[in-house]
């Protein structure tokens, strides 16, 4: 299951977090994010470090990362960001840059 | 509602109607005119066509074709698709719901050639106003482009952004209404900023400080209708498609130049001959699931 994530489990969830995570950041009124949804949870399953940013409810984490296009999907290791990808993504694309980073 | 919107009256799109009014679903065709058949002169290598009729008389034979199957056409200009209950297809004389959706919207123009654009993507160049606008509350866009596309994404904007300003680098103004926004008309050389766009630099050297530029030039292609919808496309704007031509939206099928590949007319036909048949299960499938009579 992607993690829910918030101003205050974010260091402890991503920064600090052992090997690569995904971050995906959405919102409940865009309609990619939702075709994005059930790509990051497949992706969860299959063992990957997933979190998910709602940027209504944590815009502070979205000003912090200068989210400006959702859904926006971040890979951070070893507290930094190593990745970003800009609109929807698939499975296989996502999975190439987790596995490289 | 209609059973099934067919984006664009190319080969791609006519032979999806073909095959979908004869399986029993009755399409409506979108057509804003020939595309690129219009260029093709004399077209030596498409069967059949041994007097090398011209790109724009196999494309009005086309339509003819169909039109004697009982298609209809609606010429207008798309805008937009996005999805309530059913999809919707926004055009210039209003939305119009759709079971069903078949881009045949043809093969993506190329970006202007603007320093900085392809650069400064997603970090202040966007393309699709209703995914981003929340990002630009109170602050200054500019929507590049001089046609309806460009005022409908600049109506997306105005509620939240901060000012609204057209570009249209200096290409000439093709709105078919009033534009109620300021309009900048001077040619446009680069877009610059370091972590995010700062400001834009026209051809005479002066700057205009900018927190985001839209990209909606021309009419609405397919690439633009994917992103406002979430299609899943390539990194060149290719709409991907399974060998059914349907796309990862349930419903949304894409045929011909704007699935990128061969850019010929016997590929497009092929393309919309597939997709029209696959809508045409997916539409009776959808009828009978929602208790539907059968048109």
């Amino acid at each position: 299951m992607a993690k829910i994530l918030t101003n205050s489990n974010f260091q402890s969830e991503v920064l600090n977090a052992a090997g690569p995570v995904l971050v995906d950041f959405w919102a409940t009124w865009c309609g990619p994010c939702k075709r994005q949804a059930p790509i990051v949870e497949a992706l969860a399953d299959k063992g990957y470090t997933v979190g998910k940013v709602d940027v209504d409810q944590e815009p502070g984490l979205a000003q912090q990362f200068q989210i400006m296009s959702i859904p926006t999907l971040v890979v951070f290791k070893d507290g930094k960001e190593v990745e970003r990808l800009i609109g929807l993504h698939s499975e296989e694309q996502i999975k190439a840059v987790l596995d490289q980073a | 509602m209609e059973d099934l919107v067919i984006i664009g009256s190319g080969p791609a799109g006519i032979s999806a109607a073909l095959y979908a009014v004869r399986g029993n679903v009755n399409p409506l065709v979108l057509t804003s005119g020939a595309g690129a058949l219009e260029k093709a002169e004399k077209i030596e290598n498409y069967y059949g066509n041994k007097d090398f009729l011209t790109g724009q008389e196999l494309h009005e034979n086309g339509m003819e074709q169909a039109r004697r199957l009982g298609v209809r056409f609606q010429k207008t200009q798309v805008l937009g698709v996005h999805e309530e209950e059913t999809f919707v297809v926004d055009t210039n004389e209003g939305g119009i719901p759709a079971r069903a959706v078949i881009l045949a919207t043809g093969a993506r123009r190329r970006a202007p050639k603007i320093r900085g654009l392809k650069e400064l993507e997603g970090r202040g160049v966007s393309y699709c106003a209703v995914c981003d606008a929340f990002f630009y509350r109170g602050k200054d866009v500019a929507v590049l482009g001089s046609g309806d596309f460009a005022l409908h994404e600049a109506d997306e904007l105005t509620h939240l952004a901060g000012s609204v300003t057209i570009m249209t680098n200096g290409e000439p103004l093709a709105f078919t209404r009033e534009c109620p926004y300021p309009v900048e008309e001077r040619k446009i050389v680069a877009l610059e900023g370091s972590e995010r766009i700062e400001q834009v630099r026209f051809d005479d050297q002066n700057t205009s400080s900018i927190d985001g530029v839209f990209v909606a030039i021309g009419t609405a292609g397919s690439s633009e209708i994917a992103r406002q919808l979430g299609v899943q496309i390539t990194d060149r704007g290719e709409i991907v498609v399974d060998d059914k031509m349907q796309t990862n939206i349930p419903g949304i099928f894409a045929a011909g130049d704007c699935t990128g590949g061969l850019l010929q007319i016997s590929k497009a036909v092929y393309e919309g001959t597939v997709a029209g048949i696959q809508a045409g299960y997916y539409i009776r499938q959808s009828r009978s699931s929602s208790g539907a009579e059968s048109v």
